[in-house]
């Protein structure tokens, strides 16, 4: 079997302890990233998504832990066990930044303020690649020019705040491409962006992912853009996975109550007051005291006894899988 | 619904400017210009939406109708019990009364509810001024108010931290309702809810409406919300009103460059029309409000512009040929506001 995954994640669960009290805030979460395709990950806040990222790229908070499951890289040469590796340990600096880099959500706070933009791309640079200065000034720059920011040699040398806010994203992006990665995590990239420099991001995203065949993994709230960018979904509620599959199946073919539900109570833009919002009823558990099995059945429509245990992953088709017990309901249901 | 005698609120020329200070003296260099011109009709009942990006100066513009802040020139004009009354010329007590038909619901939910103090406390405070003097009868009126925004009348006794955003929201409805206000902003009110939860207060908000009669501005970033929600969009670039319609017509047929940009960026849940939507993609950022450009705000960044957009402003005028009234600034349309 030729193995066309870049990662892939097995029955990972990530708990974080506070306060005495235990948040399971990952539970089992299974699924592949295919090599250059864009993989978008879903889920209201609190889901986990941003968390499932943090631990690939092993930067999960102190009080978090994995406590089981693996998280494995498939590097050119040979497989790499993420979860295994030290935390700040020589393996793990290495893949961080050359070979597995990440966008965060708000660029201001992600970029250090009293370094220039440059010196922060510069650093990687050095880092992984063992550039000279010169050289590594020199790929800024054509980073830069790259990622569409006008007058690169000006811009290098200025600071985070001299930036507006699309153009720090670039910063950003021009940063975690200064290794040519194997795969970029986006951390809801364009969340704190107005739409019109939304647009732009992507567009970039999507010629810099044709152009170095890279593989993406998106994660975002936001079902429009899942459904402008994504190859492959994965939907997450309340830590788990409760669909896996591919844009189409997800859009046209939603087996989980959830993803039914959410695809129903977004407005769409064009179909105006004609279009009937119906809400998921309910609010989404308290994490500390989160319902007995299947997570999602206080709000369910379709929720009988039988959602009291969690339920399995049925497979619909090769790439469509789902996590509810009476996903043969919800399909017969059109 | 469109005639003038049903106009609640009137703007016109509206500016609101913020000084820019700099030297030992403090001395005002410069201002921003965050609403820069804006002359709007609200009318009796309507939704209107004002969508645009970040720093287009719709917040601004919703605090300024609400006197929250000071309005450097032009004037506002909300009519009372029939009579237009100038809000800059009312004296402090007709103010005070004012206040209590028109409210506003903020974006933030965590932030507009002091942790420190039960529902009840910071609930009560505006109709303890507002004169309900017995505290059981505030409470029996706060208790109704909760149910009507379906949460439990026993959250009362309860701090915020208790509760979820999307119930926060709601207590914060109910407080813009408790003095049974006529006219609403709604400054981002859904934005920072989860999608599943921004649908509830949707509804929740447009049954209020139905059920009290209620006038809202809808201030949104969410063009598919506002499509969704309004009667009427306004879109607002850089402190102007550059286009204004009905919601159908504003998302059928959108005139202004901007307006046509705006909309062509948003992601559509809808696989079917993932391919044959053309994305026209605007090239550098929003200018910066303290130094706007010469002529029509949006040339440095149109993909019609013309020689006359760079030193003339347009004005925002009325389509004749097109009966729902939309209004659109921009010199691409010169001819059409002559001709039928």
């Amino acid at each position: 079997m030729i193995n066309d995954s870049i990662l892939s994640v097995n029955n990972l669960s990530v708990y974080i302890y506070a306060n005495q009290r235990c948040n399971k805030a990952v539970q089992n979460v299974s699924f592949e990233v295919k090599k250059g395709k864009i993989l978008g990950m879903i889920g209201e806040s609190g889901c986990g998504k941003s968390i499932t990222a943090s631990a690939i790229m092993q930067l999960l908070p102190e009080l978090a832990r994995i406590e089981e499951g693996e998280i494995i890289f498939h590097d050119d040469d040979g497989d790499i066990r993420i979860d295994k590796l030290e935390k700040n340990g020589s393996e793990m600096r290495k893949i961080r930044g050359e070979k597995i880099t990440m966008i965060f959500q708000d660029p201001m706070t992600a970029l250090n303020p009293v370094y220039t933009v440059g010196f922060q791309i510069m650093e990687s640079l050095k880092h992984h690649l063992n550039m000279s200065k010169k050289q590594a000034k020199d790929r800024a720059i054509e980073l830069l020019r790259e990622m569409g920011i006008p007058s690169p040699e000006r811009r290098v040398d200025e600071y985070p705040h001299q930036y507006s806010g699309g153009m720090r994203q670039r910063a950003m992006i021009a940063m975690a491409m200064a290794c040519n990665p194997k795969l970029l995590i986006a951390d809801e990239p364009t969340t704190a962006i107005d739409v019109t420099i939304q647009a732009q991001i992507f567009e970039l995203m999507l010629k810099l992912q044709n152009q170095y065949n890279m593989t993406i993994m998106l994660i975002t709230h936001d079902m429009g853009v899942i459904a402008e960018l994504a190859d492959d979904v994965v939907v997450m509620y309340m830590g788990s996975i409760v669909e896996n599959g591919s844009i189409d199946e997800i859009l046209m073919k939603a087996a989980h109550p959830y993803t039914k539900a959410l695809l129903k109570c977004i407005p769409i833009l064009g179909k105006g007051k004609s279009q009937e919002l119906e809400p998921i009823k309910g609010t989404t558990p308290d994490p500390y005291d989160r319902p007995k099995g299947c997570q999602f059945y206080p709000r369910c429509d379709y929720a009988t006894d039988k959602c009291l245990e969690v339920p399995e992953t049925y497979y619909i088709s090769e790439t469509h899988s789902v996590k509810c017990w009476h996903y043969m309901r919800v399909l017969e249901n059109e | 619904m469109n005639n003038s005698n049903n106009v609640l609120i009137k703007l016109r020329d509206v500016k609101i400017y913020f000084p820019i200070f700099k030297g030992v003296f403090k001395r005002a260099v410069g201002y921003v210009k965050a609403v820069n011109g804006v002359d709007l009709d609200i009318y009796q009942g309507e939704t209107l939406g004002l969508v645009g990006e970040s720093g287009s100066g719709k917040t601004t513009l919703g605090k300024g109708i609400l006197q929250l802040l000071k309005i450097s020139s032009g004037e506002v004009t909300y009519k009372f019990n029939g009579e237009e009354k100038n809000l800059k010329s009312l004296s402090d007590e007709e103010m005070f009364e004012a206040r209590k038909r028109m409210q506003i619901v903020f974006q933030d939910p965590y932030s507009t509810l002091n942790p420190a103090l039960t529902i009840f406390n910071q609930l009560q405070d505006p109709l303890k001024k507002f004169g309900v003097k017995s505290k059981s009868k505030r409470r029996e009126i706060l208790e109704h108010l909760l149910e009507e925004v379906n949460m439990p009348k026993e959250s009362l006794n309860h701090y915020p931290n208790e509760f979820s955003g999307g119930q926060r929201q709601r207590i914060g409805i109910a407080r813009a309702l408790s003095l049974s206000p006529n006219f609403i902003v709604l400054d981002e009110a859904t934005s920072a809810l989860d999608v599943s939860i921004q649908a509830q207060v949707l509804k929740l908000l447009s049954s209020l409406k139905e059920e009290r009669d209620l006038t809202y501005l809808f201030i949104t970033h969410n063009l598919s919300v506002a499509e969704y929600f309004c009667d009427r969009i306004a879109v607002m670039y850089l402190g102007k009103i550059v286009e204004i319609s009905t919601a159908e017509e504003i998302y059928n047929n959108p005139l202004h460059p901007y307006s046509k940009a705006l909309i062509s960026a948003i992601p559509v849940v809808d696989p079917q029309s993932k391919f044959d939507r053309k994305r026209i993609i605007l090239e550098g950022d929003v200018p910066d409000p303290a130094n706007p450009p010469s002529g029509c705000p949006f040339h440095p960044r149109c993909k019609e512009v013309m020689e006359e957009c760079k030193y003339n402003i347009p004005e925002l005028k009325k389509l004749l040929k097109n009966a729902k009234g939309h209004y659109v600034s921009c010199h691409l349309y010169k001819d059409e506001f002559t001709k039928k």
